[in-house]
């Protein structure tokens, strides 16, 4: 009779855990700064009102923190319902394994095809005709963040480009000002460096170093600009003490730094400190010289799982994610910019609404996570991540090994 | 059941007669039996595991294993690598040093602790409660300390020292030994209490004799006391060792590479570019060559150690 018990109870430990979690659904993003986390929120929201339950797996630290623990999980067997990856090349290899859920039906039905802009948000998405993301947002890193209460205490006008930032470095290391946030994570660098070319390159050259994987214009001239650019940037940037992003954008916050360049969810860090554009601090979108910004972002891939409440449950969180009310109210805490034109974003602060226009008149390009794998991102991010941090680097040498890395890139 | 009798203590009665060579494999049968799982833990898991790495290092691999055999092409990438061989000298300059001062410094301790002193427990405590935090916590502690702007260095300003500079985790020059102060004071507890265990092993006639004889008493530690403690050396050097070549929880935690990639170690890289840029060819390429290093000190030293012993 006990070992029956026993058995029933063992039973039931096993049996009770599959009834709750039938319309539950995990999932995983590294969405844990303030703003993130706020706009997490409101998606989380959304999605219990049709029902099911999201379970928060939030894990804390970077996007190269937490991918690892994300594919581990689902090469190794125990798939969360849904993930976050930026739409790009982070999980090709996952969707050719066949390990990612076909969207197409969702899609179709919901008319992404039509909706979603740009485009290559969905191309992204999808392999061999067949869709297997969501689009959650669109996120651009050309952005100069720039504290008005700083150059206010150094005594010149706030700065309207990238020229007149790197002009006024020397003043405000005078007034006791570090002049440019970089925080040690590594992708920060690597990105920074990103923006120079397209911001301070142009598009062309951009579309020709890491689309074409052009080697001779990666050595060339034009790129010798971006690395003078960089060297000035590292000048700047020198004497910073902190690693993460958002205490980089907290010593802008504060005052204590006069800027830093950041993707548009920074944006999110300002809010939540109940600053305003224009007035506290000052956006410059593509380091105010060149209007055009990358589209990379966020997406939710679903894994594959063999379980029909599951399954449902997947398709019910891939309609709230691209549908009107809640890309609206995500994006606004979020600090980023809807994946579809028809969305009403009036209660949009001024940034965003520049964000949104340059977009909308077509100044876009691919970003460059969609372009290079993960392992030519890594080695470009290793390289970057040397350079700012050693000062006895030449830029003719970094140049030299870039050139390598964009040759051998794929 | 008279039948089977007989036969049954026949067989027992003729293993002894017949015994010799083949039942060899079935003494102490049970505590074969118990040390089964262990054996195929360390056939499959760690010697299968070693091998497939080894094989798939040479293949193209990306972020799931692919049988597609490249050569030495991750190799050779590995080594063209700068962050590999900043890993590497990294590794041998903490290596070094920490295996020096571990030793010297715990077995001064020891030796310390060894002359009867008051409240030895209570430092015997002290001194090994840092091994008992992770490395994790280790690093994150370090870091606080060593930073400029509230560690040691704003303290000794804020006394009155205004140029004192003090900032060994922000440049990258001497990163590696912001890590090793954080390797040692972690790490340092444990060998003193190894070192302790050795000399309260070490008879107490001996000291008797070397008083007798009037040996100076560091004389009797340097060439009595520690040859005498052989084993506890050796022991110990394996734990430090290992320490030394799968450091990177600590490095993670308190500069996380940085500041640029000046404190990179080879476990860190194996790790990044298994996951993080998915590449587990280069990733395995990596790990074989921390295997092959590791192999090339410890085999030489092993055949001298434990096969030189059975020939003499």
């Amino acid at each position: 009779m006990r070992i029956r018990a026993f058995a029933a109870v063992m039973a039931a430990t096993v049996a009770l855990p599959c009834i709750v979690q039938a319309a539950d659904l995990e999932v995983t993003h590294w969405w844990t700064s303030g703003g993130e986390a706020a706009a997490v929120k409101e998606l989380a929201n959304a999605f219990n009102a049709t029902g099911n339950k999201w379970v928060d797996g939030a894990i804390a630290g970077s996007g190269s923190t937490a991918r690892p623990i994300m594919i581990s999980r689902i090469t190794g067997g125990d798939p969360m319902g849904a993930t976050q990856f930026n739409h790009g090349r982070q999980a090709e290899e996952l969707v050719q394994s066949g390990l990612m859920r076909d969207l197409t039906e969702v899609a179709e039905k919901g008319k992404w095809k039509e909706v979603i802009k740009p485009a290559s948000l969905l191309d992204s998405c999808t392999f061999e005709g067949k869709i297997y993301c969501a689009p959650v947002n669109i996120h651009s890193w050309q952005w100069l963040w720039v504290s008005n209460a700083a150059f206010e205490k150094a005594g010149i006008p706030a700065p309207k480009d990238w020229n007149e930032f790197v002009a006024a470095g020397p003043k405000l290391r005078e007034a006791g000002i570090q002049p440019l946030a970089l925080g040690g994570q590594a992708f920060q660098a690597a990105n920074m460096f990103d923006v120079f070319i397209l911001s301070i390159g142009g598009k062309e050259l951009f579309e020709k170093v890491y689309k074409d994987k052009d080697e001779e214009a990666a050595a060339g001239p034009e790129m010798a600009k971006i690395f003078a650019a960089a060297v000035q940037a590292r000048d700047l940037a020198k004497g910073n003490n902190v690693q993460d992003w958002n205490q980089a954008t907290n010593l802008v916050i504060t005052g204590k730094a006069g800027g830093q360049i950041m993707g548009d969810w920074a944006q999110g860090e300002f809010q939540q400190a109940g600053q305003t554009a224009g007035k506290e601090y000052s956006c410059l979108a593509g380091l105010g010289l060149n209007q055009v910004l990358t589209t990379g972002g966020d997406a939710i891939y679903f894994p594959l799982i063999e379980n029909e409440e599951t399954t449902k449950a997947q398709d019910a969180l891939a309609e709230t994610i691209v549908d009107p009310k809640v890309q609206v109210a995500f994006n606004l805490k979020k600090g980023s910019v809807p994946i579809r034109g028809d969305v009403d974003m009036a209660s949009a602060n001024d940034c965003m609404k520049k964000g949104i226009d340059i977009i909308a008149k077509g100044g876009t390009a691919t970003s460059v996570d969609q372009l290079l794998s993960t392992d030519s991102m890594k080695q470009k991010e290793d390289l970057m991540a040397e350079f700012f941090a050693n000062a006895s680097m030449t830029p003719e040498a970094a140049q030299e090994r870039f050139a390598e890395i964009i040759g051998s890139a794929d | 059941m008279p039948n089977s009798m007989p036969s049954r203590v026949g067989s027992t009665g003729s293993t002894p007669r017949s015994s010799g060579r083949p039942n060899q494999l079935f003494r102490n049968l049970n505590s074969k039996i118990a040390s089964l799982p262990m054996i195929f833990v360390a056939l499959v898991i760690f010697l299968g595991g070693s091998i497939w790495t080894i094989v798939y290092s040479f293949t193209n691999s990306r972020l799931l294993p692919r049988a597609n055999f490249v050569g030495f092409d991750q190799y050779e990438r590995l080594w063209a690598s700068s962050r590999w061989i900043i890993s590497i000298q990294n590794l041998a300059i903490y290596g070094i040093l920490s295996l020096i001062f571990s030793l010297v410094v715990g077995f001064v301790l020891a030796a310390l602790m060894d002359q009867k002193i008051r409240f030895e427990n209570v430092f015997r405590t002290i001194f090994l409660y840092p091994f008992a935090l992770s490395f994790i916590v280790t690093g994150l502690v370090w870091q606080w300390i060593l930073n400029p702007d509230f560690g040691i260095q704003a303290i000794v300003r804020s006394m009155g020292w205004e140029t004192f500079e003090f900032n060994p985790i922000y440049d990258a020059d001497i990163v590696i030994y912001g890590i090793l102060i954080a390797g040692l004071w972690q790490g340092t507890g444990l060998v003193m209490c190894l070192m302790l265990a050795g000399l309260r092993g070490i008879d107490e006639d001996i000291w008797k004799a070397a008083r007798v004889d009037g040996i100076p008493m560091w004389r009797t530690y340097i060439f009595i006391v520690i040859p005498m403690m052989r084993p506890v050396f050796i022991t110990t050097l394996v734990i430090i060792g290992a320490g030394i070549v799968k450091l990177y929880d600590l490095v993670v935690a308190q500069t996380s590479g940085g500041p640029g990639n000046a404190s990179e170690v080879p476990a860190k890289y194996v790790y990044d570019y298994m996951f993080q840029a998915q590449n587990l060819g280069q990733g395995f390429a990596a790990s074989t060559m921390m295997l092959l290093t590791v192999a090339i000190i410890i085999v030489p030293w092993a055949y001298l150690e434990f096969g030189g012993r059975k020939r003499g």
